[in-house]
């Protein structure tokens, strides 16, 4: 293969990867700003799990019981 | 349930890996300011016979203050930090308590022999990588028995989201795991060609290759040692120290996945203008410039985290120390990219403003969080108020004039190097010889050594600030929720 070649694919490579890695960025911001509007997730809530951190502290998210405790 | 009630979290480790962090930050700091003095007064090398040599002392101080002072550091604030974010202790669980203790005494024991081995000058001559082969396979059960530790606890706990923190100290664990293997790929010269003694052995990969693996390997141990299990720390650490909950958990999450991608790509950085390909070294600049988003996004959302709050500067130096580390965090994360920058690099390149530019992150950012972080768990660990806040004070500002004569006499030294190197007379010769710029450099060798040792004595006053916290301190009743109590 040519340089000229491989230099236009290089830059044709690297448009595209910019594009999607912006896409990908943008993408997780507005899925974390969603999930709070839908009110799937409080993320905010989760800073106090350092602030509330004694071992008898109720935990923010319990985690559910599996399958086999629910049993 | 009565049981539950009586139950604590369990500290054991995390105080076994405390006292490590002292012992290594001593030795590791001590070596680095011997080193430091003979760039500035080379006779001291001869203090020793061959042990006393810088080349010898050089990776024992790397090794010493990264592996030992700072992974111990790292491995105390886990063992604490893991099992409150995930409430549950490992009390129990015995086997977890097991392999906890397995996990200190044999890193103990490998730290020991990797110690005797750079002394006695046997290593790979791979920097940050200079140990041989069989101390590599310790090195790789004790970060597995790390592992099973994190995963172990993750495995049992109560607090079913797991902490911003913990994804870091996750990160830690894999991003270090990763890079170690491959970069460690070694052949072994007595078992495969005769050659050598039987722990002697060569890089699989040879020439640039072995350079790119190098540096991938060099810049990223950077990124998961020097950087992830800090802001691991600083995550925890200054928003249950101040009482402020972290500004924007979702500006944490964002900036995670930022430095996770973008870290890995930067280290051809280290290789601009030597024989890698251009685009490699096109890469590293570019990867390095954009690194300055996610750095920013930890580092605003530490400082945002004190809105409102920035009364407690006065009154609590363990916030002092955290924020002066956040502050030196964003220092280093700009400095570091604008060396990059190729036209930057031509006059920074293998000049002092290196070495400059670690230890103002070295020193600001990664040795005032460990230190802060131990300062915080002590009074929780042993159950007494901190011993002296005047103390802590004074560390405070004998060490950041340390640092700040370190990084200052060496910004000066290695740009005034770049110059020298790079100046032409009317006829394009050089004109200045090597052994010029010695000459003129060797005052701020002097100031920089004389930093060193400013930071090193603070290490010494934290040391004996924790030795009497652990055994002299006033005893407390009930745990403190916020600020650490400590003693005028």
């Amino acid at each position: 293969m040519e340089m000229e070649t491989i230099r236009e694919l290089q830059a044709y490579g690297y448009i595209f990867a910019t594009i999607f890695l912006s896409v990908i960025m943008y993408g997780y911001l507005y899925h974390l700003y969603k999930a709070e509007k839908k009110g799937t997730r409080n993320y905010e809530q989760y800073a106090n799990i350092a602030l509330n951190d004694n071992i008898d502290d109720a935990p923010i998210e319990s985690r559910t019981p599996s399958n086999k405790e629910k049993e | 349930m009565q049981a539950k009630d009586a139950l604590n979290y369990d500290y054991s480790v995390a105080k076994c890996f405390t006292y490590a962090a002292i012992l290594f930050g001593i030795v590791g700091m001590l070596i680095g300011v011997v080193i430091a003095y003979q760039m500035a007064f080379p006779e001291l090398n001869y203090l020793a016979g061959e042990y006393g040599t810088y080349s010898r002392l050089r990776p024992l101080h790397t090794s010493g203050v990264i592996f030992g002072f700072l992974l111990s550091g790292i491995f105390a604030t886990w063992y604490y930090v893991g099992q409150r974010v995930l409430k549950v202790s490992m009390a129990e669980s015995p086997f977890l308590m097991i392999v906890g203790k397995l996990h200190f005494w044999l890193y103990m024991i490998l730290m020991t022999i990797a110690v005797v081995n750079l002394f006695m000058g046997i290593g790979t001559s791979k920097e940050y990588a200079e140990l041989e082969w069989p101390l590599d396979i310790l090195v790789v059960v004790v970060w597995v028995l790390w592992g099973f530790s994190i995963f172990g606890l993750v495995g049992i706990r109560r607090e079913k989201t797991l902490y911003i923190s913990m994804w870091y100290y996750i990160a830690t664990f894999l991003g270090v795991a990763m890079l170690y293997l491959f970069n460690n790929m070694e052949v072994p010269t007595y078992f495969v060609a005769g050659m050598g003694k039987w722990y002697h052995s060569v890089s699989m990969y040879a020439g640039s290759n072995d350079a790119m693996v190098q540096w991938w390997y060099g810049h990223n141990a950077v990124a998961f040692v020097f950087t992830v299990p800090i802001i691991a720390m600083i995550y925890y650490f200054l928003p249950k120290e101040s009482g402020q909950p972290v500004f924007s958990y979702k500006l944490s999450l964002l900036s995670f996945w930022g430095l996770m991608f973008v870290y890995l790509w930067a280290g051809g950085h280290h290789l601009i203008y030597s024989t890698v390909p251009d685009w490699v070294q096109t890469m590293g600049s570019i990867f390095s410039i954009v690194l300055i988003l996610p750095s920013w996004g930890s580092a605003i959302n530490m400082l945002l985290t004190m809105k409102g709050q920035w009364g407690q500067l006065k009154e609590n130096p363990l916030v002092k120390f955290m924020v002066f580390a956040s502050t030196f965090y964003m220092l280093s994360t700009l400095e570091g990219p604008i060396q990059s920058i190729k036209s930057v690099n031509a006059l920074a390149h293998f000049t002092d403003w290196i070495p400059g530019h670690v230890h103002d992150g070295t020193l600001g950012w990664v040795g005032f969080m460990t230190m802060a972080a131990l300062y915080h768990m002590a009074p929780r660990m042993y159950k007494r108020e901190l011993y002296s806040k005047k103390l802590m004070e004074s560390q405070f500002w004998i060490q950041t004039t340390g640092i700040v004569m370190y990084f200052s006499s060496m910004w000066i030294a290695g740009i005034t190097q770049g110059m020298m190197w790079r100046a032409t007379d009317q006829f394009g010769n050089l004109a200045y010889s090597f052994i010029d710029t010695v000459t003129v450099l060797i005052p701020y060798y002097a100031l920089r050594a004389t930093g060193g040792l400013l930071y090193l004595i603070g290490f010494f006053m934290f040391t004996y600030n924790m030795y009497k916290t652990m055994t002299a301190s006033k005893a407390i009743e009930s745990e403190p929720q916020n600020a650490s109590p400590m003693a005028a």
